[in-house]
């Protein structure tokens, strides 16, 4: 059905390292911060936006991620974001949490619009110009064999004739993203289940 | 290409301050109800809202057997008592049926008191788990959450599903509750009416908020199905993560592609359910999107000054009412517009009245951008 369809890129943040289909393209230190990884991952990308400033921490992560995705080619309006974690907007839902118990801490409602998981996907279509399918789900694990049925039913009914897919999560215990672009590109491995798999778990732990 | 199975839908359930049952809310909405009441927040402090009285929450859940209430949160109960309710209707084979969970927010009141460890139901994925393990359902569940449009997204997800034969049915749930996470957010967005709220009227202030659950049984199998889901599709605005593009470009492009896919024309549709929250963006935005389709005559109901906005529920129980519209060839009456106040005018259905209709439009906004279109087909029409 997809036959056409391939994982023409992959991208992975951990660990501090910025991988691109397999090899390590940016890093630093795994001290930093994390804001000030992504901060120095926006300045590696030598881009000017100044919106990367105002974005929750997994917002920026989800950025940073598609930035390195989509450097060096321009997507389609009809490519589809289908994300997948297991913290939802768990950090900043936190954040507010925390402003609205203390009564010394100031709530603020753009803190609030970041306690939806699917606003990064508003993000991203904003920045790339995406005009189609977006869909944020929540579970326990990374699960390839779903994203690749739903993928299998956007491209078959043409409602995207491409996609960035794949995990984006953040927790008290840190991060892990893994992107991939899926096109109908001729490059790139075919697009299956096992093979998203394999992409996922490459760079558990930093090379 | 290969045909796709066709997706059907078998039966719902709605269990809102409004009613207990699809068929109390219908009753309900017939007679131009509202559970939106002046609620107290603190001595000078108040907020209109759709909430369920505790006490009958209670009662109701004592029908089930497993009704150890302390063990659930209330948005828990909500969807046991709704899958219950489905359950007992349906006996239909759990080995080929996947649920599909929608919400916003989920069981977010736990964080309030979560000092350093965070509640395993404050993760969304629980709610599945729970309703899984009580169901005795063996496939893994699904859940998503995607702002106001997550109820409608849900059954988008189980019909793609059913249509690429991952299962034979599929149980979509959708529903919220309100919080002080939800409730003291919309304040400071100044996004809430200080009095029932008023969709599409030229003095709208904005949403009230709700709370309610919702279910939909899908499948591709059972016969005897009166409705057909025949398109469907989600766009983003690509404009604003916290407001509607101004000219409803993603929601042009939504209602576009589910036409589309039903292969029709809008001409076609006889009956649009609306977003309709009662905020100025909102409303507007939707008025320019329907007008630019043609759609603008249309009649055309907000359900929001009855329920308030539900979030994960509303596009759900705003289906469900849609598919009630087709089911009993009957239009709803729409609340709280006196004086038209979006360009172009739209048709707000204003009283309950009988008509034949065979296609139903649901549409539904949200935060990130996101925009979602259904169309229902009443296979009874003739």
């Amino acid at each position: 059905m997809h036959k056409n369809h391939q994982i023409s890129a992959s991208v992975i943040l951990r660990n501090h390292q910025v991988i691109f289909n397999g090899k390590v393209i940016f890093e630093t230190a795994e001290d930093l911060e994390l804001l000030a990884f992504l901060k120095a991952c926006y300045q590696d990308l030598e881009i000017d936006y100044a919106k990367f400033y105002k974005m929750d921490l997994l917002s920026k992560l989800g950025f940073i991620a598609s930035e390195y995705l989509a450097k060096d080619q321009k997507l389609t309006p009809e490519t589809a974001l289908i994300l997948q974690n297991s913290s939802g907007s768990l950090e900043t839902d936190l954040n507010y949490q925390a402003s609205i118990s203390n009564e010394n801490a100031f709530a603020s409602p753009s803190v609030f619009v970041y306690t939806l998981p699917n606003i990064v996907l508003g993000e991203l279509s904003i920045r790339q110009q995406l005009q189609t399918e977006n869909a944020f789900f929540i579970s326990e694990k990374f699960d390839a064999s779903f994203l690749i049925v739903y993928l299998q039913n956007l491209f078959s009914t043409n409602k995207a004739n491409a996609a960035i897919c794949g995990w984006l999560d953040l927790d008290k215990e840190g991060y892990n993203v893994f992107l991939s672009l899926i096109t109908q590109d001729d490059k790139g491995k075919a697009l299956t289940a096992e093979n998203l798999k394999e992409n996922y778990e490459q760079f558990k732990t930093r090379a | 290409m290969r045909q796709k199975p066709a997706v059907h839908i078998i039966d719902d359930e709605i269990i809102a301050p409004l009613g207990w049952g699809t068929s109390a809310n219908i009753a309900q909405i017939k007679q131009r109800q509202t559970a939106i009441k002046k609620h107290k927040i603190s001595a000078e402090n108040f907020y209109y809202a759709a909430l369920f009285e505790e006490e009958e929450l209670q009662q109701n859940f004592k029908k089930l057997s497993f009704s150890n209430a302390e063990d659930f949160t209330k948005l828990e109960k909500l969807f046991l008592l709704t899958v219950h309710q489905l359950l007992e209707r349906n006996p239909i084979n759990l080995e080929e049926t996947v649920l599909i969970i929608s919400t916003t927010k989920g069981n977010v009141e736990l964080l309030e008191n979560a000092e350093n460890s965070i509640p395993e139901k404050s993760k969304l994925y629980s709610l599945g788990k729970t309703i899984q393990k009580y169901f005795n359902i063996k496939n893994e569940p699904i859940t998503l959450s995607n702002a106001c449009i997550s109820g409608g997204l849900g059954l988008s997800v189980g019909k793609r599903l059913l249509e690429e034969n991952a299962y034979k049915n599929a149980l979509v749930l959708g529903g919220d509750v309100v919080s002080k996470f939800t409730r003291s957010g919309f304040q400071l967005l100044q996004a809430m009416d200080s009095e029932i709220c008023k969709p599409y009227d030229k003095n709208r202030k904005g949403i009230n908020l709700g709370e309610a659950a919702a279910g939909v049984l899908l499948s591709t199998e059972i016969q005897n199905s009166t409705i057909q889901i025949v398109g469907e599709a989600i766009a983003n605005d690509a404009n604003h993560i916290s407001g509607p593009s101004r000219r409803g470009e993603g929601l042009v492009k939504a209602i576009s592609s589910a036409l589309k896919e039903a292969h029709l024309e809008s001409s076609a549709i006889d009956y649009i359910s609306a977003h309709g929250t009662a905020t100025l963006y909102n409303d507007a935005m939707e008025a320019q999107a329907f007008g630019r389709l043609n759609l603008q005559q249309k009649p055309l109901t907000s359900y929001k000054a009855h329920y308030g906005h539900t979030f994960g529920g509303s596009a759900l129980i705003e289906s469900i009412l849609s598919i009630k519209s087709l089911q009993q060839n009957l239009l709803f009456p729409s609340l709280g517009c006196s004086e038209i106040g979006v360009e172009p005018p739209l048709n707000i259905q204003q009283n309950l009245e009988e008509k034949k209709l065979k296609y139903a439009l649901k549409t539904a906004s949200g935060f990130g951008g996101c925009n979602f279109a259904m169309i229902f087909k009443n296979l009874m029409y003739a």
